[in-house]
Formats: structure tokens, C-alpha cells, sequence
């Protein structure tokens, strides 16, 4: 890597970032319309469900696979849309009230990058995820896990075109994922 | 608890479905929680898995009943077993993986082995340390003394006297067929595709008495009915599923051994009702099954489900969704919920993706519809807690009385929103707790049902 090179790298990865901690924000700060925005036409949204398999089984069979069988979410934006829809009604018990959400992200790297880093159309950052909700008084969950992201360059920002969330759980220990993630 | 009553008093004082009251206790208590283990998982008929899990010979399946874990397994022969999950020797699990193909269950404590039909094989230095005292014949896994294997689902009982279970299941067969046969009618032929299991902080009644027949509870998925998630919603339909019953009769039934159900009963004549809005070749499947299955069941076909629950916790969804769900106590105040997602093995692709896509956005604690249930049962168990609380009873004078016997269905029959599912069931659900015998259990002893109505 030469040293403009490497410089259009750290831009981009700082770029990246950033992205993310606003995408989250947005979460946060329940500005879920504007969330939704950020998601490409053609998203897939992913978090397969872990099972306990034996060694050497890990990567045929540890997690569900997209497009096949049954996973926590294995969905698209219009689906997507319509869990926004649903907490917009005001009536959707699981989330009425609001939950209080703080998404966490962190070890944010880039994994790909196309076609160039002074150029990039399409990246792919891989980064944790920390997601502590609250919920009426007492009951609070926390969701720990790994996350792929495929961007899409759009304009001066940028659209997810797929969302892998690997969440560090095999029986889901919260009663609900009526949070997005 | 609070009161010296003998046992069996006691129990009539808090589980009165004649005045259509219920104890709170049952559902906080952690005695209740004790006898219900005792008295109750040890005996009944529980679901364990499906065949379409273990198809092949040394396949397994990790399952429950009750709080207990155990192994659904097929054996190098071919031969179906339920077994305890849980060595001879010092009790450890034998198997912590989900599912898989082994020869053998190698305990990891001290490396006792077992065949797939349970016989203890390998004992680690056994002519030195074990000859002549260790018979090996007597030390297998521990099994289910009843099993039996229905349409593809795996169910055990701990009971050796327990009756056999379709003596057990009895005219709730009618319904749970619409749930386990083909779309087309065909007997059986559904498959696992996929499972959920997760914990919640509710007993576990609240969600098996949710599927009996509770379709007065409507009203919390109001706002997946408002915004539509059903499988016609892209084409802007509203509601969370088709109205594939238009003009059918509603029908709550209820049955002596505890089972209940929602389903329709359809007028002589009916017609398809197109679904799948947007997926034309769906449409046209489930059209090609629907005549299909009018043609081979004849008037049986007018049947059709919605839920039920077969007892005490084997809950299903007939069609949209379709699935088994068995709702195991985790504790007093905590249920681990377990649904098996089920779809016709030989139906083609696009059905099959459009329905898993539906499925999830509908059940589970990602599912938009069912979300809202686990709210209320996780708040129903806390706010019933207290010392307060636990002195009144719940309500359930919903309908008392409106039912007829077999009239037009076997069992007790009601066409308005009821209660009397869930009175049955608690009735059934004492009986248990009392240590009744079998006949009692399942209703053959009719002096009692009576007595109780």
C-alpha cells in the first residue's frame, strides 16, 4: 500500500464508522423512519439462529442459513417496514412503551472493498455488537454479537444492502427481539 | 400457599371451574410448580420431536418433557427411543448437542458409552475395577416406558399405566390431523423445518391455555391487523393471516382428557378463498390442494383449524401459521418455549420459502403477532405475584354453560367465544394434581365429569 493508499483507507474506514455510530443513533434515538432510509431496496436482513453441534461441525452446522429453513430474521426491507409500521401504531404491546435502547458498536473493520479505496462503490465492514435494552421497570436484555454489513455508496452516504447479525445465544434469553438491530 | 386444608380440599378451593374461578397460585406458586412435576409431567403424554429430525439410523434429537432433558433417537436398527439425558453413573448429560448422527453416547465424565438403544457398552477398565459387581445389562440409559409415533410426531409418557395415546388423545385427533396431514388431505407428510426455543419469564400455563382457545385475546394483535402481515399483506391486504374460512362456523371443543381447540366447521358447500395474493403460483398450490382435499376427506374436509392445545402442553397453529409449539416449565415464573415450524415435505420450493418467510415474521419472539403475547404473559405472571394479588382468583365465567355435546362435532361444542376450553382444562389439569387414576384422567369415568359440570 502506498501512502496515499493508506490514507484513502483510514478515510474510508473513518467514514464507515461514522456511518454506523449515526445509523445507531438513529435507532437510539427512535428515529426509525429515517432509519429505514438507509436501507437498499434489495436488503437482507440476516441473524441465524446457533446451535450446539460438535467439533469440527461449526461451520456446516452451527448457524441456520440464509435463505433456508427458520433463523430469527431472514427478511427484507418490506418487513422491515412493517415492524417500523407496527411500533408506529402506538399499540403494539411488546413495545408499548418504548423501550429503552443503546446500541453499542465497536471493532469496526473493513472487509472488502470494490472496486478501489479511492473509489469504493461497495464495502463491507465487520464490527461487535453491544445492544443493551430496558424495558417498563425492570426487565433488561443484552444482545452480544458479531455483525457483517455490505454498504452500498449512495450520493455522499451510504445504503445497507445486507445485514448479518450473529448473536451469541443458542436459547434466546430474552423474551422478545422486537428491537432492530 | 396459605391455608392447612388436606391437599386435595385444597386444590378444589383454588381450581373451581364450576364457578369459573382459578387460584392465582397455580400459576406463581412454586409448590404448584413442584406437584405439577411430580404429579403431572411424570404421567401425561408429552410431545418430544418429529421423524422428519431423526431420519436416518444413529440420527438424535435433544428434546425435553417437563424440566428434564432427554433423547430422541433412532437406533442403529431403525427403532425410535426417547431416553433421560443424564448417565447412570454421575449424572452427567450424555449428549450436549443439538442433533447429530453418532454410534454411541460417550459420557464425558468418566467415558461411560451407550449404544443407540440405550445399552450401556463401554465402562472404562471394567475387568479391573467392575468385574462381577456391574451388571451392564442393568445400568442403560433410562427410557420412556410409552412411546408412540403419530403422522411423524414422537410422543412419550413416563407412566408405564398411562393409556395409549391415541386412547389418550381421542376425538382431538380429528383436529390435530388438520394440523399434521398433508394440505392435500393426504394422512401425515409434514416435515420440521425449522425450530425456536427461548425463555420466557411467564408460567407455562398462560401460553398452552392462550392456544386452548383464548380468541378473546384478539384484541393485543391489534396492530399486526392493523398494518397486515399476512400472506397476502404485499398486496395490501390487512389482518395478520387470509381469511381462508369465510363463512365457516366458528367451533370451540373441548375434550375429556384435557385437549382444546379452535377450529372452523365449514358449510357443506364451500369454496376456496384465494391467499397468497402476491405469489401466484402459491395461490394456485394451495387452490390444487384444496380441491384436492375436499375430494379425498369429503365432508371431513369441512374442518379446518385455527389452535388448540393437546394436553397439558403441546400447543399448535393449523395453517397460517402451522407449526407445534410445547411450552416446557422452566421454574414457577419461567417457561422455555420450543416451536417446531412445519411445512408439507414434498411441496415445492416457492411454497415452501414463501411460508418460512411468513412463519418468522409471524411467530416466536421475532414474530411481529406473537411478541405482544409474551408481553402480556411475562406482566400476567408478575403483577398475579404478590401477597395481594394471589387472594383473588382469576375470571373465567366467560360463556358458562354454552356448549353442546357433540353437536355437530364430538366433544363439548361451543359456536360463541368461550371459556369452558380452559375450565376443562383445569378441571382435567386437578384431577392430576389429586393423583387421580386413568379413567378419571381421561374422562372414562363419567360419574366424575358429571359430578364436575
Amino acid at each position: 500500500m502506498t501512502a496515499a493508499q493508506r490514507l484513502a483507507w483510514f478515510a474510508l474506514k473513518q467514514e464507515i464508522e461514522d456511518f454506523l455510530y449515526m445509523e445507531a443513533d438513529l435507532l437510539d434515538q427512535r428515529e426509525f423512519r429515517q432509519w429505514l432510509d438507509l436501507l437498499a431496496e434489495d436488503l437482507v436482513y440476516f441473524m441465524p439462529i446457533r446451535r450446539n453441534v460438535k467439533f469440527g461441525q461449526q461451520a456446516e452446522k452451527e448457524n441456520t442459513r440464509q435463505g433456508e429453513g427458520i433463523s430469527w430474521f431472514d427478511e427484507d426491507k418490506w418487513t422491515l417496514g412493517k415492524r417500523v409500521e407496527q411500533i408506529l401504531t402506538g399499540v403494539h404491546y411488546a413495545e408499548e412503551p418504548l423501550s429503552r435502547v443503546t446500541h453499542m458498536v465497536s471493532n469496526v473493520r473493513l472487509l472488502e472493498v470494490s472496486p478501489s479505496v479511492e473509489e469504493p462503490a461497495e464495502v463491507v465492514a465487520g464490527c461487535r455488537f453491544l445492544v443493551y435494552q430496558n424495558r417498563v421497570e425492570y426487565e433488561s436484555n443484552t444482545f452480544v454479537g458479531r455483525r457483517k454489513d455490505r454498504l452500498r455508496r449512495h450520493g455522499n452516504s451510504w445504503l445497507i444492502a445486507r445485514r448479518e447479525m450473529i448473536l451469541e445465544q443458542n436459547v434466546l434469553l430474552a423474551k422478545n427481539l422486537s428491537i432492530l438491530f | 400457599m396459605t391455608t392447612n386444608l388436606p391437599i386435595d380440599q385444597m386444590i378444589d378451593q383454588m381450581i373451581d371451574p364450576g364457578r369459573g374461578m382459578i387460584s392465582r397460585e397455580i400459576f406463581v406458586s412454586s409448590d404448584f410448580h413442584r406437584e405439577e412435576l411430580e404429579k403431572l409431567f411424570t404421567r401425561a403424554w408429552l410431545f418430544v420431536g418429529h421423524e422428519s429430525q431423526i431420519r436416518n439410523p444413529g440420527d438424535f434429537f435433544v428434546s425435553r418433557m417437563g424440566e428434564e432433558s432427554v433423547i430422541l433417537c433412532r437406533d442403529t436398527q431403525g427403532k425410535v427411543h426417547v431416553f433421560l439425558n443424564s448417565c447412570r453413573h454421575r449424572g452427567m448429560k450424555v449428549c450436549r448437542y443439538e442433533s447429530g448422527n453418532t454410534s454411541l453416547f460417550v459420557c464425558p465424565y468418566h467415558s461411560w458409552s451407550y449404544t443407540t438403544d440405550g445399552r450401556l457398552q463401554g465402562v472404562p477398565l471394567y475387568r479391573v475395577l467392575y468385574e462381577g459387581q456391574l451388571d451392564r445389562s442393568q445400568w442403560s440409559l433410562i427410557e420412556v416406558p410409552k412411546l408412540h409415533q403419530y403422522k411423524g410426531t414422537v410422543w412419550a409418557s413416563w407412566d408405564p399405566d398411562a393409556p395409549d395415546f391415541m386412547t389418550y388423545l381421542g376425538d382431538a385427533v380429528d383436529h390435530l390431523d388438520q394440523v399434521l396431514d398433508c394440505r392435500d388431505g393426504r394422512p401425515g407428510g409434514s416435515e420440521v423445518i425449522g425450530l425456536h426455543k427461548w425463555v420466557l419469564p411467564a408460567n407455562w400455563k398462560f401460553a398452552a391455555e392462550n392456544f386452548l382457545g383464548d380468541t378473546y385475546h384478539n384484541p393485543s394483535h391489534r396492530s399486526v391487523d392493523m398494518i397486515g402481515i399476512g400472506p397476502s399483506a404485499r398486496a395490501g391486504q390487512s389482518g395478520r393471516r387470509d381469511n381462508e374460512y369465510a363463512k365457516g362456523q366458528h367451533v370451540w371443543v373441548s375434550f375429556p382428557q384435557g385437549h382444546g381447540m379452535h377450529s372452523v366447521w365449514m358449510p357443506e358447500v364451500f369454496q376456496y378463498q384465494p391467499s397468497y395474493l402476491q405469489y401466484p403460483v402459491v395461490d394456485e398450490y394451495f387452490r390444487h390442494c384444496f380441491e384436492e382435499r375436499k375430494r379425498r376427506l369429503g365432508d371431513k374436509a369441512r374442518l379446518l383449524p385455527f389452535t388448540g392445545n393437546l394436553f397439558p402442553n403441546t400447543s399448535y397453529h393449523g395453517r397460517q401459521p402451522r407449526g407445534l409449539c410445547v411450552w416446557h416449565p422452566h421454574g414457577p415464573t419461567q417457561t422455555e418455549a420450543w416451536r417446531f415450524f412445519l411445512v408439507d415435505a414434498d411441496a415445492p420450493a416457492e411454497v415452501k420459502d414463501v411460508l418460512r418467510r411468513f412463519y418468522m415474521r409471524y411467530s416466536g419472539p421475532a414474530g411481529m403477532t406473537e411478541q405482544d403475547d409474551m408481553e402480556n404473559w411475562l406482566y400476567a405472571t408478575a403483577a398475579s405475584s404478590g401477597t395481594i394479588a394471589r387472594r383473588y382468583p382469576f375470571n373465567y365465567q366467560q360463556s358458562m354453560g354454552a356448549y353442546k355435546r357433540n353437536d355437530p362435532l364430538p366433544g363439548d361444542v361451543s359456536t360463541q367465544m368461550t371459556e369452558q376450553s380452559a375450565r376443562n382444562y383445569y378441571d382435567v389439569y386437578a384431577r392430576y394434581l389429586k393423583g387421580a387414576d386413568w379413567d378419571t384422567l381421561i374422562g372414562r369415568n363419567n360419574s366424575v365429569r358429571q359430578a364436575a359440570e
